[in-house]
């Protein structure tokens, strides 16, 4: 789960990383009000979740309140990539003297947090590990020990910080590290940390990804999520249970199993289709939960033939052909459906399907047969 | 011969008396698997499914001999268990539990490096070697006994390799699920190495899908270390990336881990890659 930019500014706040004075706006008055409380010029940020804002337009600077809200009248309503901009940061402006880039990630690869800095900040931090990855300093942390001081100190010698900032930037380092553990953020970024005016550092820009796995125990942060950027269908199926990602292609797909879901949507584009969504019902595949995922791959308008494959394992194939059909009690399809029920008691399940005689369903053996003829249903629908 | 477990393995099962736990043990049982006793706390003393509970996964060791224990206890109790299981010096850990936060494995990851335990998993089905046992939740029917290793990040896709090995005639030494989660006990290579090192295992079949660079290491040492033929498939080519394909390791990040990536590292290490699942025989 991502969290705006405002969202990781307070919280990094809340760990002693300090961040410009400003507040959320959500219409042109109310970014006046804020501009006006601030005193002095703001830059009017739009709060998307995505990169690339600022080329887009999303953010500007203004010396007045009305030039604030004449700035936020334009930005609330953009479209940034698909990203309607429904609320605006209104942040006291800082002179930037330098900017540098802090952040903390898992490493994957290393098994253990890393935290990096680079005193190319205010760019894309993929883009600069891209072109020179020399310019960014790394430090593995082990996760018993923590950040160490004489680490921080290595970043800080590393991008050529000024030693008058070391106390500084130890504060700010010691705060996010604490940020990332204490959120179990998957990443805790402050691009870029700048070098103001006065001389001193400033969290002026700030982006953190938490683990979903996680929330469970941060009830407060899984409270911050912003669904109104998702897809409609993605937000009803992680509240029914399921795991969906709207794709744009034709063939629904329903399947049990995160792998074989990806399996079998690479195998319909193998055969000339191309899938309209990922979703795995997960295990056990009861008919509220069939019903539910039909549901939600039928809301979509560029579905023209849904696949099931269902691998049942100590699911029984029986058990989820009974619950395709009491599904398809609740939920009226006139669209071309593909069926491949294969694994335990596959026999009986393929008899409950067959005999049940719905229109426009077919049965098939093998995974190539079912994407197959997925793909030509979904043709000539 | 096999790998990490067989008809002698002693099984314990923490969370024997969880729903989850109970229904599987009984599997686990019916397959043959030599199930010693489980562990849930508050319950030692009694008796489920003809198997003595215990408290703490020391004491069932302790009573049965135990070397293996596999754990079917909910996300927020699992770390807790496999840091039990480490300490009370089980030698295979397999966690079937899905759901545990990264920190938190990145942490028993540490423990691990410190200690005699393996751990397989977590948020995977665990492992079966036909004929002799299973830890875990792999369905025991589709399998066969034979010489050919399968290692994957998967769950019903493995069942679906191995279904079809089996129809084709095609035996297993070993099925194993190392899960699907960003950071896990046992990788592809640490799987790979046993498989070559298994007189019985002639060929093997790796199953791998997007997100991290687990296939690309494995391809480097497959060129450099394996001599048995390796096939592999990679699910996820049609994943857009920057969102995670129900596994919460599955996703392309910053433009790494893309499927395209691992299969032309893999083909450059001689491994031929199936265009689908069902190609894998053929390969074979």
């Amino acid at each position: 789960m991502n969290l705006h930019e405002y969202q990781s500014k307070i919280r990094f706040s809340e760990f002693d990383i300090p961040i410009p004075k400003g507040k959320v706006a959500r219409s042109p008055q109310e970014a006046y009000e804020i501009a006006k409380e601030l005193g002095g010029p703001v830059v009017v940020k739009a709060q998307v979740l995505t990169g690339g804002r600022g080329k887009a337009g999303g953010v500007k600077l203004a010396q007045t309140p009305e030039e604030a809200q004449q700035r936020a009248d334009e930005i609330l309503g953009m479209d940034i990539k698909g990203h309607k901009v429904l609320r605006v940061l209104i942040d006291q402006a800082s002179e930037i003297k330098t900017e540098i880039y802090l952040g903390v990630t898992n490493d994957r690869a290393a098994r253990q947090p890393l935290i990096m800095a680079s005193a190319e900040g205010g760019m894309d931090i993929e883009e600069v590990n891209r072109v020179s990855p020399d310019k960014i300093v790394r430090e593995h942390i082990d996760p018993f020990l923590g950040l160490r001081d004489y680490q921080i100190r290595n970043l800080a010698y590393g991008i050529e910080l000024p030693r008058e900032l070391w106390k500084q930037m130890m504060q700010i380092a010691r705060g996010l590290y604490r940020c990332y553990v204490e959120s179990d953020a998957t990443l805790a970024e402050i691009n870029p940390l700048i070098i103001d005016g006065s001389g001193n550092l400033l969290a002026v820009d700030g982006k953190m990804s938490i683990d979903d796995s996680a929330l469970y125990r941060h009830p407060g942060l899984a409270e911050l999520r912003d669904t109104s950027a998702e897809p409609a269908a993605e937000t009803q199926a992680r509240a029914a249970g399921l795991s969906y990602v709207k794709l744009d292609g034709e063939i629904g797909c329903m399947v049990n199993g995160a792998g074989l879901a990806m399996a079998t949507m690479d195998m319909t584009k193998l055969f000339g289709g191309s899938p309209a969504n990922f979703l795995d019902i997960g295990g056990g595949a009861k008919a509220d939960k069939v019903a539910a995922a039909l549901r939600i791959i039928l809301a979509d308008p560029n579905v023209k033939a849904v696949l099931f494959n269902i691998f049942g394992g100590i699911t029984r194939c029986d058990e989820v052909a009974m619950g395709i059909l009491t599904a398809l009690d609740e939920v009226r399809v006139d669209l071309p459906m593909v069926v491949r029920l294969v694994g335990t008691n596959e026999e009986e399940g393929r008899r409950l399907i067959d005999e049940a005689k719905i229109p426009h369903m077919v049965s098939a053996a093998t995974l190539a047969d079912a994407a197959q003829k997925a793909v030509a249903a979904a043709r000539s629908a | 011969m096999s790998i990490l477990a067989n008809k002698d393995t002693k099984v314990l099962i923490q969370g024997i008396t969880g729903r989850e736990g109970l229904f599987h043990t009984e599997q686990m049982i019916e397959y043959g698997t030599d199930v010693v006793g489980g562990v849930t706390p508050g319950k030692g003393g009694e008796w489920v499914l003809g198997k003595p509970v215990f408290d703490t996964v020391k004491a069932a060791r302790e009573a049965t001999g135990a070397n293996a224990s596999v754990i079917y206890v909910p996300a927020a109790f699992a770390v807790d268990a496999m840091y039990e299981a480490i300490d009370a010096e089980i030698e295979l850990i397999v966690c079937i539990t899905e759901g545990i936060p990264v920190l938190d494995m990145m942490k028993v990851r540490a423990r691990l490096d410190h200690s005699s335990s393996r751990l397989v998993g977590p948020n995977c089905p665990g492992l079966l070697t036909p004929d002799h046992a299973k830890l875990g939740i792999m369905p025991g029917h589709i399998a066969t006994p034979g010489n050919v290793g399968v290692v994957s990040r998967s769950g019903t896709l493995t069942y679906e390799v191995v279904y079809a090995l089996t129809q084709r005639g095609i035996g297993q030494t070993t099925c194993v699920g190392i899960g699907g989660d960003p950071v896990n006990g046992t990788s592809f290579i640490d799987v790979l190495q046993m498989f070559e090192d298994d007189p019985e295992t002639e060929r093997v079949v790796m199953i791998g899908e997007i997100g991290g660079t687990d296939e690309e290491k494995a391809a480097s040492y497959i060129a450099a270390h394996m001599t048995k033929p390796v096939v592999a498939f990679i699910a996820g080519q049609t994943a857009p990336p920057g969102k995670r394909m129900g596994h919460a390791g599955a996703i392309v990040e910053g433009g790494s881990g893309t499927a395209a990536d691992k299969i032309a590292a893999l083909n450059a290490a001689g491994v031929k890659v199936a265009e689908h699942p069902e190609q894998i025989p053929d390969l074979l």
